[in-house]
């Protein structure tokens, strides 16, 4: 635990550029102000410190290391949530982005991730801490396209019921084009994606496989829409029924 | 194959599609042999629904014979011939909801559970033939369907019972005794039931089922309102009484009806004042449901009593008098139907010969007519209570 904990301790951190402080400070002082009043220049001078503030946070909201956190509960055992995940090369059953991940050694393992246009992003892990049934952390290597880091804790739910799971990752992209493919992978959301990942591990532990409706039968749909789908800036890169694919194959061999 | 595909507001449409195939390990293909239209199919038709795409395969009513099965499917579960019944909510079986018998609440089977907890904060299961916030699954208005976890959902049916007697074990008759039951109804009861459609149907019969004295049906509707009093119901038409409370009051002593069930939902009919208010802040997309029932329950039933709500709510409610609702200490239950829950023990009571539910159906069509009957149905034409829909029949209805 004090092995995980102590990575998100010091991996962690904002730049708080003192530009972006003074401005969030200032902006919000004259917006206040402004807004106290109440007439025209009142609210001209609310309308500018509130774009200076604005621009105050995100100037301060940009930081080095982005991390995202997500704990969902499986009705099964601690004992059997571990064992799959343990199994790295597991993962990219249920975590979309994941092309594959194979153990190199006893502690190391590969990791391909889908970048846009077929490109891929690549990066060595080793595990730096682990307790059976409780807690798994790893942290990539140097060398690596990616500085992406994470731990993942199993415990036992109140009353027995099931495992809760909760997974953290750090990460910093590089600058550049590796930087933007990875930020394409990640999307806005970073706590969204890791919580579908995490409710499709909680479908393969409970249901044995991911609900999915792709590839199903259907009317004629409208232009407007599938135009739209192309067009989605957050549309998946693997599409799910690849998820299926790797799954039948995965029972095959089992 | 052929399905019923909705294309818009008030658009629905046989189209021609590719055949279903499996996509999970747990999948299976069944071959539909007969198929109905909901009253919450309605609420799609009039565009009452968020998150409904031009092309969606309708249906949720529907059983048939399994013709293929996934390799995650054990024989003893599912078989390739076997005759089934198949329930609208679909659930992976091993979750915690699954578990507690909370079926509709499976944590597993909406693939689109995201949409859903931005609105309501958790997802209900995914349904057949429904909004994509729901899951988004082809439905089985068509000649064929995917039915996924088909070992957990899919009912076995003995030989010797018709289509007709067993396929509303599908949503309504599960619904209306769901509805029933979560009135929490004692022996000697009196019971008030808004909304005569089949559901309120199946609620009439099942409250007698569960030990109602007295059951009490609303509808504006003369030939539904026939339906509910060869039950054995007291009949109200509600367009026909000034005050409905009242009229509930002086039934009841002044004690009010022990349960209210309000076997509407969002889209009631009215002719009171705040009807037509809440009418025309639909209209405007000002407000989502008109719950014009709901308050009436909440007012008419006794202190103490259960409101119970089968009928189908989809966002905001306005103006529900909580008030009321928490000075007279009610209780109110309400879900999706668990339908795995009551599947089998309904089949029983149909087996036994204690209902037989065919006598809900007003209508059989071949599934051509599909776009026809979903009009007539709204709009009560022909004495519509219960469309069941032939995928195999040849023709449309003669002009």
């Amino acid at each position: 635990m004090a092995d995980a904990q102590g990575i998100k301790a010091t991996r962690v951190q904002s730049i708080s550029s003192p530009i972006g402080v003074a401005a969030l400070v200032g902006g919000g002082a004259l917006a206040l102000a402004g807004l106290t009043r109440r007439s025209k220049t009142g609210l001209a001078l609310a309308a500018g410190g509130g774009v200076l503030a604005y621009a105050g946070s995100k100037a301060i909201s940009r930081p080095a290391h982005l991390s995202a956190s997500s704990t969902i509960q499986l009705n099964c055992s601690p004992n059997d949530a571990y064992r799959f995940w343990r199994n790295f090369e597991n993962l990219p059953l249920f975590m979309r982005h994941l092309q594959s991940v194979s153990v190199t050694g006893d502690r190391r393992s590969r990791w391909i991730a889908a970048g846009p246009l077929g490109s891929q992003i690549r990066w060595d892990a080793e595990i730096v801490a682990e307790r059976e049934n409780e807690l798994i952390s790893w942290r990539s290597l140097p060398g690596s396209d990616i500085e992406m880091d994470g731990y993942v804790e199993f415990r036992g739910a109140p009353g027995n019921r099931g495992t809760f799971v909760s997974a953290n990752i750090i990460y910093s992209p590089p600058a550049g084009r590796a930087g933007a493919a990875i930020a394409k992978l990640l999307g806005k959301h970073p706590e969204f994606l890791m919580r579908q990942d995490l409710r499709r591990f909680k479908a393969l532990i409970e249901a044995g496989e991911i609900p999915t409706i792709e590839g199903q039968s259907h009317g004629p749909r409208s232009r407007v829409a599938a135009a739209a789908r192309v067009l989605d800036p957050d549309q998946s890169i693997r599409r799910e029924s690849r998820l299926v694919d790797v799954l039948e194959g995965k029972r095959r061999t089992a | 194959m052929k399905a019923v595909c909705w294309m818009g507001v008030g658009k629905m449409s046989v189209e021609t599609v590719a055949d279903p195939t499996i996509l999970n390990p747990r999948d299976a293909i069944v071959k539909i042999t007969s198929t109905c239209i909901c009253g919450s199919d309605l609420h799609l038709y009039n565009g009452f629904m968020p998150t409904m795409e031009q092309g969606d395969i309708m249906g949720h009513e529907f059983m048939g014979e399994v013709v293929e099965v996934g390799s995650g499917i054990k024989p003893e579960k599912l078989k390739v011939g076997d005759r089934v019944v198949v329930p609208f909510t679909i659930a992976c079986g091993n979750c915690f909801f699954c578990h507690e018998q909370l079926w509709s609440c499976c944590e597993n089977s909406n693939p689109n559970y995201w949409i859903a907890e931005k609105m309501m904060g958790y997802s209900p299961s995914g349904l057949f033939g429904y909004t994509h916030m729901l899951g988004g699954y082809a439905g089985g208005q068509a000649q064929y369907a995917r039915v996924p976890f088909a070992d957990v959902g899919p009912l076995k049916l003995p030989n010797g019972l018709s289509d007709e007697q067993v396929v509303f074990l599908s949503d309504i008759f599960p619904t209306g005794y769901m509805g029933a039951e979560n009135a929490n109804i004692r022996p000697g009861d009196t019971v008030a039931i808004w909304g005569c459609g089949p559901v309120g149907q199946f609620a009439i019969r099942s409250a007698f089922m569960l030990g109602a004295e007295r059951v009490i049906a609303i509808d504006r509707l003369e030939y539904r309102l026939r339906l509910a009093k060869e039950a054995g119901a007291e009949t109200i038409n509600y367009e026909q009484v000034d005050d409905l409370i009242e009229l509930l009051k002086n039934m009841t002593g002044n004690m009010g009806p022990d349960s209210c069930i309000d076997a509407v939902g969002m889209e009631a009919s009215g002719h009171t004042l705040p009807f037509l208010v809440d009418k025309a802040k639909q209209a405007m997309k000002l407000s989502t449901d008109r719950p014009n029932v709901l308050r009436q329950c909440i007012i008419a039933c006794r202190k103490g009593g259960t409101v119970s709500v089968p009928g189908v709510y989809g966002g905001f409610l306005d103006k529900i008098p909580f008030g009321a609702y928490v000075n007279k200490g009610l209780t109110m239950k309400t879900g999706q139907t668990h339908m795995m829950k009551y599947m089998k023990p309904l089949l029983d009571r149909i087996e036994k010969g204690e209902i037989d539910p065919s006598f809900v159906v007003s209508h059989r069509v071949p599934i051509d007519d599909a776009p026809k009957m979903y009009q007539v149905f709204r709009d009560k034409q022909d004495q519509c209570t219960k469309v069941v829909l032939d995928p195999w029949a040849d023709g449309a209805m003669a002009a």
